[in-house]
């Protein structure tokens, strides 16, 4: 037993522990750098973007911009807002929730609660389908829906909410379901067994615990969709003056402003006119640009929000 | 190339809480050293620090020294990866790569190190490593069919072929059978008593006799409460153990009195 | 009936929620006939989900319905009426660069965005301290958020200036390579900044779906690699990317969907042509179909409007046969790992 516990151990066995082989080690060192690498280099152009959207867009970014439209507004006058594509985007994607919570709610509840069989799985996999359908194409369905209703060359609001809702529902069924699905089974047995008929089990014990995650969902759909630009670009149109009406004529929305401002480029300006800004469509394009990212970030916070206050206990 | 291990003054520890505590034994070459105890006395853990497997698990750390025939495995030139090169392991759920062919889980150790093994020295490892593992006759016909299509038992099985194809100086078991029915059980407890002749083997158990008959030398370990560390009570010959303890609790232990 | 604790038979569809909560299956089976509200409320809910198939088939239906006339004029008198068709002959003729520019661009994209993507998923399955995975994996989807447009000023202003030497450096010393030929572009308005933009959108879905794969590897097939002494990246070599492989596909073909349909981003950064080159650095080379529909509609006749349509039709074929390969990859992935 003693001659085993040499100070320095058996020479070759610590040999053999000390490195396998410098080459493999190596490998995974490169690996282990590169996939460090490829985490900071995704942070960057989210660094870039917010950076550069807050330090562009923060000039213009105050009270007069929120609360005016541009109507009247030409050339490079140092004027005009955003107040008529605040009100656009606000009425459109209300109307667009108005349409997809209930549908994508009720599609949640039956895949929960009732679905099986070709039906359920045929639902269940055309709304992952469903998710990947560009939004352009969305928008198209909705113009020639429309344009068989109402005959073509039709734009407002109402048709943009319906290519808006064609990407929500998708989106609400995803979390709805995934909210009812944590309902305890017990909770819906323990109401049966109270003699409570079906629907009203589903209402007032299922729909009532997963309230808070369903309006997180909801929150976060609504934040997918709000930046929309493409559906709404051939579907609303645009316009510079302030629009309340979603059933007649055009609206402007905020995405589809941001895209118009940076479309029209810089203004070429007479040398010595102190009056005209260049880049003033730029400008106006990033600090919309900041409201669009401060809208879906505020509501990305309150789905979150949601669910830390209102969350019942049971589902922690 | 089986070799001796020495443990001196171990505690384990993840975190800030102590698993194990001042663990010291020896483990004797080319013998049959069993662990047994009640559940969550550290024994498994225990064996996961002599190949640092435990390792694997965020803020686990040892104090102490594990001396495999002199070199302290926490040496701070020692490559925790060469340490499990060397000390092989075989685990309680049967784990052959889904992916890999019979054959590729025999080499999938050697193929590791990036030789380039000539398609001869491949076969002669597969056949010798199966071989060793008592699968060759079941499984020579269908080496390139997926690993996972054996039954539990061969998959064991396979999986010591796969411990013992890179040539360990010891291999650790623990609960090679606890996932497996009776008859696959013998298989491999058949199998240890083979393999002892070239390898140092530890194994952990739930099972007495088991560790009855494979083993030449029991430990047993136990904790005093939840929350208290689990420590070595005492270590000794099998029949020995089994027979005449010196300590009360293990005596309490294998006469079934509790755990 | 049997026994409360055997999981309903959704005929396998979605085994692994199948453990949990969808028990009413079977306790219907044994209910006589629901009536009054409880029926109404049952259909109501079925009609919903029926209507999911009824969008799908309509989106389908409207877009050939108003495609109709674009697809039934002769070729002369359409390349006559529709201005912008330039010198196509034909529709195909027209649509078919259309289509090689938005594969083009969707496939750059994945070829930037993937080995990236697998790296965060890596990086926060695998790598980063428990702790701090999650939120580190919050970062990445916040680049989910950003709005499209919000990219598209990005690229054009911000972007496109900062990689115009990088571009100017691999035309100059990668020439020989047919991507980086030709002249480039002044503006860096090409398709190459274009796929740059297109990868980091679609990042944030790739990272999300192979880091779900990933966190799935058994710890056991982990510890066997391990135990025979691999390295950590060997490990994943070994036991990880092989259980995860149908899964990076699907997430890389969810990611090809995502840039095959994007807009605004293409719209506002390619300076478009309509030729079959693989010229990425030079402008004036590509166009994508969602971008021509975006940059066309507002001024086209009714006779245009169609032949647009007629291109997002192809578009949404290619973007649904896309995403129902990659969903039913899932779909079988979950069936196989639900056994374990």
């Amino acid at each position: 037993m003693t001659a085993t516990t040499l100070p320095e151990g058996n020479p070759e066995l610590r040999a053999l522990l000390r490195q396998v082989d410098k080459g493999r080690h190596r490998k995974d060192r490169v690996m282990k750098g590169l996939i460090y690498a490829a985490f900071v280099v995704a942070m960057l152009p989210l660094i870039s973007v917010s950076w550069t959207v807050i330090v562009n867009g923060i000039e213009r970014f105050n009270a007069y911009f929120l609360t005016h439209s541009m109507r009247g507004v030409f050339g490079g006058m140092d004027a005009g807002g955003i107040y008529h594509a605040i009100i656009g985007t606000l009425e459109i994607t209300l109307a667009a929730t108005l349409i997809s919570v209930p549908i994508g709610l009720l599609t949640a509840i039956y895949l929960v609660e009732y679905g099986r069989g070709s039906l359920a799985r045929a639902v269940t996999f055309f709304v992952d389908v469903m998710t990947g359908i560009p939004s352009i194409v969305a928008g198209l369905f909705a113009y020639a829906l429309f344009a068989v209703l109402l005959g073509p060359g039709v734009r407002m609001g109402i048709v943009g909410a319906v290519a808006l809702s064609v990407l929500m529902i998708p989106v609400v069924v995803r979390s709805c379901e995934e909210m009812l699905r944590l309902v305890p089974n017990e909770l819906r047995e323990a109401a049966l067994a109270l003699g409570v008929p079906r629907w009203l089990v589903v209402i007032k014990v299922v729909l009532r615990t997963s309230i808070a995650g369903i309006g997180t969902g909801i929150t976060l759909a609504i934040a997918r969709i709000i930046g929309e630009t493409a559906p709404l670009l051939i579907t609303v149109g645009v316009i510079d003056s302030i629009n309340f009406n979603l059933f007649e004529g055009r609206m402007m929305t905020l995405p589809v402003y941001v895209y118009r401002q940076y479309s029209q480029g810089l203004v070429p300006c007479t040398p010595g006119d102190l009056a005209c800004i260049p880049t003033i469509n730029y400008d106006r394009a990033w600090a919309a640009a900041l409201t669009l990212i401060l809208i879906v970030m505020l509501l990305n916070l309150v789905g979150r929000l949601i669910t830390r206050f209102f969350a019942p206990k049971n589902l922690g | 190339m089986a070799q001796r291990i020495d443990v001196k003054d171990l505690n384990i520890f993840y975190g800030d809480f102590r698993a194990v505590a001042d663990v010291e034994m020896a483990v004797e070459p080319r013998s049959v050293t069993a662990f047994i105890g009640p559940s969550g006395c550290g024994k498994s853990t225990f064996l996961r620090t002599l190949n640092r497997m435990h390792e694997v698990i965020p803020g686990a750390h040892v104090q102490g020294s594990v001396a495999m025939d002199g070199v302290d495995l926490y040496g701070s030139d020692i490559d925790p990866v060469a340490v499990r090169r060397q000390v092989g392991m075989v685990f309680q759920r049967p784990n052959p790569f889904p992916t890999m062919s019979i054959a590729e889980n025999v080499l999938a150790g050697i193929k590791l190190n990036n030789k380039r093994i000539s398609k001869g020295d491949a076969q002669d490892v597969v056949e010798a490593s199966l071989r060793g593992a008592n699968l060759w006759n079941e499984v020579k016909d269908r080496l390139n069919r997926p690993g996972s299509g054996l039954s539990g038992g061969q998959q064991q099985r396979l999986c010591i072929a796969r411990a013992i194809a890179v040539k360990p100086q010891v291999l650790l078991m623990d609960e090679p059978c606890s996932a497996l029915d009776p008859i696959s059980t013998l298989a491999i407890e058949d199998l240890i008593a083979e393999l002892k002749s070239d390898y140092t083997i530890v194994i952990v158990t739930h099972n007495m006799q088991q560790a009855a008959r494979v083993s030449d030398r029991t430990a047993f370990f136990n904790l005093a409460a939840t929350g208290e560390p689990g420590r070595l009570v005492e270590i000794d010959d099998t029949a020995t153990i089994f027979s005449s303890p010196r300590v009360q609790a293990t005596e309490d232990y294998i006469s079934g009195r509790f755990g | 009936m049997t026994s409360t604790q055997s999981p309903p038979t959704q005929d396998g569809v979605r085994p692994t929620e199948a453990v949990g909560p969808p028990r009413p299956s079977r306790r219907r089976r044994t209910r006589v006939v629901d009536k009054g509200a409880s029926r109404l409320f049952r259909w109501t809910a079925t009609g919903a989900g029926a209507l999911i198939l009824v969008v799908l088939v309509a989106v389908a239906a409207f877009l050939v319905l108003r495609a109709w006339p674009a697809l039934t004029t002769p070729a002369a008198e359409l390349t006559e009426k529709v201005s912008w068709m330039g010198e196509a002959t034909s529709l195909l003729d027209f649509v078919g660069p259309l289509i090689f520019g938005t594969v083009l661009a969707a496939a750059l994209a994945l070829v930037i965005a993937t080995p990236i993507a697998l790296g965060i998923a890596l990086f926060t399955s695998h790598y980063a301290p428990r702790r701090l995975a999650s939120g580190l994996g919050y970062l990445v989807d916040l680049l989910a958020a950003i709005p499209s447009v919000v990219y598209g000023l990005w690229g054009g202003l911000v972007l496109a200036p900062m990689v115009k030497p990088v571009w100017a450096w691999l035309n100059e010393y990668l020439g020989f390579i047919p991507f980086f030929a030709g002249t480039v572009s002044p503006t860096a308005r090409v398709l190459m900044t274009v796929g740059l933009v297109l990868a980091v959108m679609i990042l944030p879905i790739i990272t999300a779906v192979s880091r779900e794969v990933f966190l799935q590897t058994p710890r056991l097939h982990e510890e066997a690699a391990l135990a025979l002494g691999a390295t950590r990246w060997e490990m994943i070599r070994v036991a990880v990317l092989p259980f995860a492989r149908s899964g990076i596909v699907s997430a890389a073909m969810l990611g090809l969907g995502r840039a095959l349909g994007e807009t605004m981003a293409v719209l506002m950064i390619l300076s478009p042509g309509f030729l079959y080159s693989f010229k990425l650095l030079e402008a004036g080379q590509q166009q994508t179909i969602a971008a021509n529909i975006a940059a066309q509609f507002p001024e086209a006749n009714p006779l245009g409007v169609s032949a647009l349509i007629a291109t997002g039709l192809a578009l949404f074929v290619i973007t649904l046969v896309v995403n129902m390969a990659a969903r039913a990859i899932v779909a079988r992935r979950k069936d196989f790992s639900g056994a374990n």
